[in-house]
């Protein structure tokens, strides 16, 4: 069999069909993620802090809906209670940060390792099922289409919720820290408090996204959270690429939330292809890495050649010759 | 209305490092008073303003504002009583936002904040007026990011900023070092206006012995952590950088070789 057979045979068994069944799947799951990602906004964005807590926080939202439901509750109290675990969690991480002086990154490592053992402790063992036949859930893989719609309604309710909080006096302080700290402390502002207040949020809403997820799925793992920080980054990152190159001046505060959301739907689309194109899902989290490094990448290099020694130097040279040219002629 | 109290600050203490900066001060600022600062380089004018703002507690010693002791406050808890300009103009707004949240993270100083709105409708208005006032056409640009300013506007709204709150006594950390001649004279000028409007007490530290004789009503200078010579009213007025080259080398006992302060006399 020659190359081009080995192609042919490839392509051929590719199935179209295929990959536009899975795409509301696929879709669904990209805006549990987004939501998630506008945790990683609040911190990552607004407060300049990337916070690994978050690969925690998310397995605890799941590990807590999925053990309030065994327990009995209905499934509101199980998120609201998931929500508040991951509040707490985003509440350490902050704790860890300003009043015991741990520098950012690790003091988010330090929470995510933590919660590995938590949310072990919290389910008892690796996973647990929850699923659509026995359980009441907000969202779940029994109606896709209505997935993708909870999904939405929930992203949509917190953006709105976002606009008005980060627009109160409260919201300005977080955002003022996040830029420059010193001028927040001159104004007043305790920055150790608004750093701990916008964590615990940013936590908050993850460990939501995370319930969200194992309903989804009809699971909670120990290991859902794996990388979460890294999807986060990727959605808000391709998010901001997007909106920027689509709407350039008009990229306010509003839109960049709402192309986070879409970044994140973008974020699965792409994954969904790449699985459809039978990449090895082993190689998912090599081939997410490689995502997140090119779009991190492109700004900064797009910056680096308007603005390079090499770019000069090619461009005096050429002068030099040009003028050297005219003098002989 | 401010009162400092034999103060001690030395930085890296037992190391080689080891610097005392601040070496018994005390400063009494009566009420409207707007003192400059001059002395050569080390020899502790920003750390005084720094000990003042509680950007680190003080070895020893009390400070006063407003016959309230403020030693054990820390520096957001301390902002209610100060208004400050830097010297980078970076330092004092936050580059991201619009000029009128600067200006309404500034007016909220020492006040809780909740979850009333960051800007209101009626602080539009007031903020337009009072950049009206600064005369550098920033009303009509009262949504762009102050990242876009140039380094004069930002020391200007930096200024607006530090007094929209009237402050017990406003800090100016050679706030004009990083401007050209001409905003710095205008933004000066700005300072001189906003201070005797609003009867301000204030502590202008600057490396400018011009501007130190002709701007306030007294004028201090230090040396090695200590004032070494205090002059005000009449007296103060007669002053010639010449006067002061001559005193700063009898009171310290060494030559005045400061380039930055020798080049300002001009």
């Amino acid at each position: 069999m020659n190359f081009f057979d080995v192609l042919g045979s490839y392509f051929s068994s590719l199935d179209p069909m295929a990959f536009l069944q899975a795409l509301p799947g696929t879709v669904a799951q990209g805006a549990i993620w987004g939501i998630m990602a506008l945790g990683v906004f609040i911190t990552y964005k607004l407060l300049n802090f990337a916070d690994l807590t978050v690969d925690g926080s998310f397995a605890t939202g799941g590990a807590v809906t999925a053990m309030m439901l065994m327990a009995g509750c209905p499934i509101w109290v199980a998120m609201i209670v998931a929500v508040i675990a991951g509040l707490l969690s985003g509440f350490i991480t902050g704790i860890l940060h300003t009043l015991l002086g741990i520098p950012d990154i690790l003091a988010g490592i330090l929470s995510q390792i933590a919660l590995y053992s938590i949310n072990l402790n919290i389910m008892g063992q690796a996973n647990r099922v929850i699923s659509f036949n026995k359980y009441t859930l907000v969202i779940s893989l029994r109606d896709v289409n209505m997935a993708i719609l909870v999904g939405l309604a929930f992203a949509a309710v917190i953006i709105m919720a976002f606009y008005w909080y980060f627009g109160t006096e409260q919201g300005s302080a977080i955002r003022a820290t996040g830029c420059n700290p010193n001028m927040s402390k001159a104004q007043g502002i305790n920055i150790n408090v608004t750093k701990i207040i916008a964590l615990s949020l940013s936590n908050g809403l993850v460990a939501l996204s995370g319930s969200l997820m194992a309903q989804y799925q009809g699971f909670s793992d120990i290991n859902m959270g794996r990388g979460a920080i890294v999807i986060g980054l990727a959605a808000v990152i391709i998010g901001q690429v997007l909106g920027e190159a689509i709407l350039r001046k008009h990229f306010n505060f509003i839109a960049k939330l709402i192309f986070v959301v879409i970044g994140g739907i973008i974020y699965y689309v792409v994954i969904g292809i790449v699985l459809w194109l039978k990449m090895p899902t082993d190689d998912m989290k090599l081939f997410t890495a490689v995502i997140v490094a090119i779009f991190l990448a492109v700004p900064y290099l797009q910056k680096k050649s308007k603005n390079s020694f090499r770019k000069v130097a090619k461009q005096n040279a050429k002068n030099s010759t040009a003028t050297e040219d005219g003098k002989n002629a | 209305m401010l009162e400092i109290r034999d103060i001690y600050k030395t930085f890296n203490k037992g190391t080689i490092n080891e610097k005392r900066a601040l070496n018994g001060l005390s400063l009494t600022l009566n009420d409207g008073d707007f003192c400059t600062v001059i002395g050569g380089n080390g020899a502790g004018k920003s750390t005084m303003l720094n000990a003042i703002a509680g950007v680190w507690p003080v070895d020893s010693g009390i400070i006063f504002i407003d016959d309230k002791d403020v030693t054990g406050l820390s520096e957001h808890q301390r902002a209610a009583y100060l208004g400050r300009v830097f010297q980078d103009p970076m330092t004092g707004t936050v580059a991201d936002m619009e000029i009128i949240e600067n200006l309404a993270i500034a007016a909220r100083r020492g006040k809780k904040r909740g979850l009333r709105w960051g800007v209101t409708k009626a602080e539009h208005e007031t903020y337009r007026e009072l950049l009206k006032q600064l005369d550098l056409g920033l009303e009509d640009r009262m949504t762009s990011k102050v990242g876009l300013l140039s380094g004069g506007q930002r020391q200007a709204v930096t200024l607006l900023m530090a007094t929209i709150k009237k402050p017990k006594v406003l800090l100016l950390d050679e706030h004009t070092a990083a401007l050209d001649p001409k905003t710095a004279a205008k933004v000066l000028d700005l300072s001189d206006k906003i201070i005797a409007e609003n009867h301000l007490t204030a502590l202008m530290v600057t490396h400018n012995m011009h501007d130190a004789i002709v701007h306030g009503n007294r004028l201090i200078m230090m040396n090695n952590g200590k004032i070494i010579y205090d002059v005000s009213g009449e007296e103060k007025k007669k002053l010639k950088t010449s006067d002061l080259l001559e005193k700063f080398s009898l009171a310290s006992g060494e030559e005045l070789n400061n380039d930055r302060m020798l080049l300002s006399n001009a």
